[in-house]
């Protein structure tokens, strides 16, 4: 391989493959159209940032991602998304299958009342990742370092993931998820219940994991959206009012809407 | 007077020092120009708890205590030669009773004094034919110790009445006007009113503790009774049970507890998988409608009178289970069986299993199943791995509180599983239970003093014990495992 010095080409290789292609998506929840008509393409190796107010519909588009969505009765999904290509609401897809490849973090950390280990080895061992205990310890081992947990957990894998500090069992969570080997992960305010030390953390492992996969993370906190995220979607009332690099988003927002939230007016 | 009149009397006295007191609290605030501590109602609480509380309590205790100072006054008066070959004291006092009790009614239907009947005299007077004339029947005729006694238990009931009435009204009166003298703008009346309520649930939650504590030193009494005439060792080691009512009966409890554990062990086998799987679909994969419809009809069971369970094995399940597997199988020929009683004894328990884990496995966070969706887990696996074991704790609670149903339940087990006490491992053969024996060793004209009936005591204290150790064990491990999610 080259070297590429010429700012083209540099360029070029910024253009990231698009991980997956939002068209037209309308969320139902019975009555209530809480989604309007969705377009977007999220790229592979990047963090993508949803901020807008309460209510705007960005939680929900993050869990039609990964068909979340389907556990509640009332919600109707309309539209297409593409993971790589694939439409993920085709009927031969298996939901389940399809969370394995795209993990989510829940905005309250939710570690299961097991020991730190089994949390972690709960998806490999799901999915059958492991052929033996040690690959399985392996796994682990390397979806902790991940989560930039290990180092302090590492003696005490036994002991329950219920008793960790509210911002390691968020971090647990992080690596029970990354431990299934996902292609892009999804998270909802991920930060919202921890304390700035840990949200520091988390936020930092967050960058780290731009390089293995594409992260979507909702967020309500714009300084957090502009410190992790390399792109930028606004929404407000179930519309997507923009979406591009968070630079631009938080300098010079095309939208008068988006304007008015960054700037504190609305919302 | 009456107990009613005077409650009556001190209630209302109560309701007068309300009003007393919340006027003086106004009057006092208003004269001295300052705030209240607490609101005026709270004042004349005060004086009303003061006036009510002490003089009720006293009166309680002396309906408690008078009848028992009395009773041993007057025993002493019944001599030796009062007391009939063969017959008791307690008998005797019985009689007494119930002759002071008749006396007054005498008096009114005969217009009697009070002098006519320190008059009236055994040997002059037709006492029997006479108080039977008011209602009151008695097994003899009276002798004149007997007469003398009740004369005298009635005077020194009619005593402590006044006395009690006079007592309760004065600490009603002494006791609210300290409290009227009490009220001042600075008093804390609310915190008074606050104490009250607080001694209030305390009690309440004392009766329940008292409660049990009774039931097992009454049992403990008649137990350690039944110790004295009959050896422990082998009523908790012989395998045999042949009670015999003309004495020398082998009392051994371990046939009975087999039967108990046996049938119990049956019951919990059908009941606990099959009411573990209704919680999981009612509560997982239900949908609203159905659930709505499902869980009311499961809980019907538990309304069935355990009798008409009874009824279904001794009439259905019994033969059913006789000619279609006990005969074929050369097990026996017997339609009552331990299958029998345990079988219909499980579906009784399904619902209690059902019922409570669907609670417990609904209490489950959604936030646990979010997570292990999220991570691809199919509802079964999620179900399997994260709902059941965070569920468990209460899941075993429900359990434990089906086992001890099941190791008390006695009419189905009369109807389904007999009253032939084996020591036996086939289950299509006729077993019975403790409870059940105790039952039956109770039923029946004997008197309270043969070691064949005090066993039922020494049996249900044995059954006590292994129930309240099954809820200890329960409620140990629902305290190991609770703060796992919460």
């Amino acid at each position: 391989m080259n070297m590429y010095d010429s700012p083209e080409r540099e360029a070029k290789l910024d253009q990231k493959a698009t991980k997956i292609s939002a068209r037209n998506v309308q969320v139902y929840y019975g009555e209530t159209h809480a989604l309007k008509d969705v377009s977007v393409d999220i790229q592979d190796k990047t963090v993508t940032a949803f901020i807008g107010p309460s209510g705007c519909g960005k939680s929900t588009f993050l869990r039609c991602i990964n068909r979340m969505n389907d556990t509640i009765d009332s919600c109707r999904v309309e539209g297409t998304i593409l993971l790589e290509g694939e439409d993920i609401y085709d009927r031969r897809v298996d939901p389940v299958q399809l969370r394995a490849k795209v993990g989510m973090v829940f905005q309250k950390p939710n570690p299961f009342p097991k020991s730190i280990y089994d949390n972690v080895a709960y998806g490999p061992r799901i999915h059958g990742l492991a052929r033996n205990k040690a690959e399985l310890d392996d796994i682990v081992e390397r979806a902790l370092r991940r989560g930039a947990i290990w180092n302090e957990v590492k003696d005490r894998l036994q002991s329950p993931g219920t008793g960790l500090s509210g911002g390691q069992q968020q971090r647990l969570c992080i690596a029970r998820a990354v431990a299934t080997e996902p292609e892009v992960l999804l998270m909802d305010e991920p930060c919202s219940a921890l304390d700035p030390i840990a949200t520091a953390q988390v936020e930092e492992l967050i960058d780290e994991l731009r390089q293995d996969y594409s992260v979507v993370i909702v967020t309500h906190s714009m300084q957090q959206a502009a410190r992790v995220s390399q792109k930028t979607a606004f929404f407000h009332l179930g519309n997507l009012v923009e979406f591009g690099d968070t630079d631009q988003i938080f300098t010079r927002p095309q939208d008068s809407r988006t304007e008015s939230y960054i700037t504190g007016r609305i919302g | 007077m009456s107990v009613g009149l005077i409650a009556l009397i001190v209630l209302g006295m109560a309701v007068v020092g309300y009003v007393i007191g919340r006027s003086r609290s106004l009057s006092l605030a208003a004269s001295q120009d300052r705030r209240l501590h607490s609101l005026p109602s709270y004042y004349g609480q005060a004086v009303a708890l003061f006036t009510a509380v002490p003089a009720l309590l006293v009166l309680g205790a002396w309906l408690f205590v008078q009848p028992i100072v009395v009773e041993t006054r007057v025993s002493e008066m019944i001599p030796e030669s009062a007391i009939p070959e063969g017959g008791a004291l307690s008998l005797v006092m019985a009689d007494v009773r119930r002759i002071a009790g008749g006396l007054d009614a005498l008096m009114t239907s005969a217009g009697l004094s009070e002098g006519d009947l320190a008059r009236m005299s055994a040997e002059t007077t037709n006492l029997r034919e006479r108080l039977g004339g008011v209602g009151v029947a008695l097994g003899s005729d009276v002798s004149a110790p007997v007469f003398e006694a009740a004369k005298a238990m009635r005077a020194a009931n009619n005593a402590g009445s006044l006395a009690m009435t006079i007592a309760v009204l004065a600490l009603a009166l002494v006791a609210g006007g300290y409290m009227l003298s009490r009220v001042s703008p600075d008093m804390r009346a609310r915190n008074i009113s606050e104490t009250f309520v607080k001694a209030l649930l305390i009690g309440a939650s004392t009766v329940a503790i008292l409660t049990t504590a009774g039931i097992v030193l009454s049992l403990l009494s008649e137990t350690i009774n039944f110790f004295r005439m009959y050896p422990a060792t082998e009523f908790f080691f012989s395998t045999v049970w042949n009670p015999q009512f003309r004495g020398g009966s082998e009392l051994g409890i371990i046939p009975l507890l087999w039967g108990t554990f046996y049938v119990s062990f049956v019951a919990l086998l059908f009941a606990v998988p099959i009411g573990l799987m209704i919680a999981i679909y009612l509560s997982e994969y239900a949908s609203k409608t159905v659930r709505s419809l499902a869980k009311p009809a499961i809980e019907v069971l538990a309304g069935i009178p355990t009798i008409v369970y009874g009824l279904f094995a001794l009439i259905t399940v019994g033969p059913l289970l006789r000619d279609w597997l006990a005969q074929p199988l050369g097990l026996g020929n017997s339609s009552s069986s331990v299958l029998t009683a345990g079988l219909v004894m499980g579906i009784m328990l399904i619902p209690f299993v059902s019922s409570l884990s669907d609670d417990i496995i609904n209490a489950v966070p959604q936030s646990l199943r979010d997570g292990s969706y999220g991570l691809g887990a199919t509802q079964s696996e999620t179900i399997r791995q994260v709902i059941l074991p965070a569920a468990l704790p209460g899941v075993v609670g429900a359990v434990l509180l089906a086992a001890s149903r099941a190791i008390g339940e006695t009419m189905i087990v009369v109807m389904g599983a007999g009253a032939a006490a084996k020591l036996s491992l086939n289950p299509l053969e006729a077993m019975t239970t403790v409870t059940v024996k105790i039952v039956s060793q109770l039923t029946g004209d004997t008197e309270f003093a043969s070691p064949e009936t005090l066993v039922a005591f020494a049996l249900g204290l044995t059954l006590f014990t292994f129930t309240l150790g099954l809820n200890i064990v329960a409620l140990v491990i629902v305290r190991k495992y609770r703060e796992q999610y919460e």
